[in-house]
């Protein structure tokens, strides 16, 4: 098989898991404390990556951003830079990818684990489908959670951009903050919002299906981890491309 | 049919009676044989065909397991035996052939409707598959906890399945403290709840020491003559075959569970053998019969040289 057609194989394999879960919803038994439980484990868990990455990324976004800024005199417009740039691509990118590398390895670990272990066959024998009880909880955590760690990431990231911005240029918090206001309108925030329920679509399907299809014992398990973060990463960075032009469009954004 | 079928059995053995012997068990060998229910094979292969991708696993495999009956699979590693099994509970599909189960055709059944056939199917994995997550209570309870059993009712049964394998101290452990012969006991136990009257092992004494591979093996033979399960028991061990083939399990005057020779009192063992090669039957019979058979990758198989 081509990389073409096996890349195609892999697509079809994930929208079905995928849409096999969505149909999962609709029925009982909802798994709803496991669904809780993934939440606390993938949201409450990588809230201290996201607020590391948030904040050290406002950062270093006003620290490169403002001598340049300063030197045309528009040192001012530095918050509405900054939270320009994390609202609408940063935040919702850098928490995808991080959250991929926290939670989509640890979930294609577990379930390639249980897939070589027999467990997902075991499950099944006793009359449980493993899509609804282990896919499902995690994809609506995921949906639910990267939303959520995206706008801590954003905020975190504004007060990251401020504290560089008045500790080592002496900017005046109301001019940072005034500026901030100005630059981000609630179209922004919308598109910054919708963008990580895509991206915690894409980051679950994408680490469930490559837990499920492990083969080979525990190198396979190790095979699937990397396969499942690399892939998501990328899908993330291309998907954030597509998903960008069409927001442009949708929430009638200046093009 | 065939939930009417799995009803009657249920009555016919009460919940407690584990470790007692039931009369309908005891008799069933003689009393029932005519009985038209009885004449339906519980799991039944016709010219069922396999492959994965280039590789043939199965080749036109058809055989039959009667109600009540163990079957013996022996066959070398990859010659399609754990594949056979997975067939019946629908965790692989047939290329060509058919599949009963109960004389309910299954082969083209959605993953919905497999999931009605698995009710009434035990399964012990190699190396048991217990959920590592969850503890040997959790284990052995989840077909009941995931149908929202009250857990008042799951604790009583969940008890008794132990103690039929006799683990009932390691309630509490979590599967990586057990060693491999009780992870196999607790997988045992797992697959008995809802007393299912299809029991598979799929080698379930590889790896074993020889006293706790004969333990796995009483197991079974307790579930065949007295509980009247019916089932199929893969392995390649040869001493698995010596004990099923050649002793029964009864119960003495003073309750206890015992294990007679064959010759010690009039007995039918109602245990048969098949022997794969390349995804084909190429034996089917008693153990006697195995022994006298000619073939010479049979007889190979049987000295180990």
């Amino acid at each position: 098989m081509n990389f073409a057609t096996r890349a195609l194989l892999e697509l079809q394999e994930t929208t079905l898991l995928a849409a096999r879960a969505a149909r999962g919803l609709l029925k009982r038994p909802r798994y709803v404390p496991e669904t809780v439980a993934q939440m606390d484990a993938i949201g409450v868990g990588s809230l201290t990556i996201i607020i590391l990455t948030g904040f050290f990324t406002g950062g270093v976004l006003t620290l490169q951003t403002f001598p340049t800024l300063k030197f045309y005199g528009a040192q001012s417009t530095t918050g509405y830079l900054v939270a320009l740039s994390l609202v609408r691509e940063l935040g919702p990118v850098l928490t995808a990818l991080m959250v991929t590398g926290r939670v989509g390895s640890a979930i294609a670990a577990e379930l390639g684990s249980m897939t070589v272990s027999q467990q997902i066959d075991a499950m099944r024998a006793l009359g449980t489908d493993p899509v609804r009880k282990l896919v499902m909880p995690r994809l609506i955590a995921l949906i639910i959670m990267l939303p959520l760690l995206t706008v801590i990431a954003d905020v975190v990231g504004i007060i990251g951009g401020y504290t560089v911005a008045s500790g080592l240029f002496g900017m005046d918090s109301s001019m940072f903050f005034n500026s901030v206001r100005d630059g981000i309108t609630a179209n922004d925030i919308l598109g910054g919002v919708i963008k990580p329920i895509v991206f915690g679509l894409i980051i679950g399907s994408i680490a469930c299906q490559k837990g499920l299809s492990t083969e080979g014992g525990t190198v396979g398990v190790g095979r699937s981890t990397t396969r499942a973060v690399v892939t998501a990463s990328i899908v993330v960075i291309i998907t954030d491309f597509f998903l960008a032009r069409a927001l442009q469009y949708l929430l009638d954004m200046p093009k | 049919m065939a939930s009417t079928d799995v009803e009657i059995h249920q009555s016919a053995t009460p919940p407690d009676n584990y470790g007692q012997v039931s009369d309908n068990a005891a008799e069933s060998t003689f009393a029932e044989v005519d009985d038209r229910e009885r004449a339906i094979p519980a799991i039944e292969f016709r010219d069922v065909h396999l492959a994965f991708d280039d590789r043939k696993v199965l080749e036109g495999l058809s055989f039959k397991v009667m109600k009540g009956e163990t079957k013996i699979i022996l066959g070398g590693s990859g010659c399609g035996k754990s594949t056979t099994i997975k067939l019946v509970l629908g965790l692989l599909k047939p290329d060509t052939g058919q599949i009963l189960v109960d004389g309910e055709d299954i082969t083209h059944f959605t993953e919905l409707e497999m999931m009605k056939v698995r009710k009434k199917i035990g399964m012990v994995f190699q190396e048991g598959a217990l959920f590592d997550s969850l503890s040997v209570y959790d284990n052995v309870a989840f077909r009941l906890h995931e149908q929202a059993v009250p857990e008042e009712e799951v604790e009583p049964e969940v008890r008794r399945m132990l103690r039929f394998v006799n683990l009932e101290d390691a309630i509490d452990k979590m599967p990586i403290e057990l060693s491999g012969g009780m992870r196999r006991r607790v997988g045992i136990a797992r697959a008995l709840v809802g007393d299912p009257k299809i029991v598979m092992f799929d080698e379930p004494t590889a790896g074993l020491d020889p006293p706790t591979a004969r333990t796995i093996c009483e197991l079974a033979m307790k579930l065949r003559d007295l509980e009247d399960v019916s089932s199929i028991f893969v392995t390649h061990e040869m001493n698995n075959l010596d004990y099923l083939c050649s002793e029964y399990a009864v119960v003495d005057d003073a309750g206890d569970v015992v294990f007679e020779k064959e010759g010690e009192r009039l007995c039918l063992i109602n245990t048969k053998v098949m022997m794969m090669r390349e995804g084909k039957s190429i034996f089917h019979g008693t153990d006697e019969a195995l022994k006298k058979a000619e073939d010479a990758y049979i007889q190979k198989f049987l000295r180990g040289h």
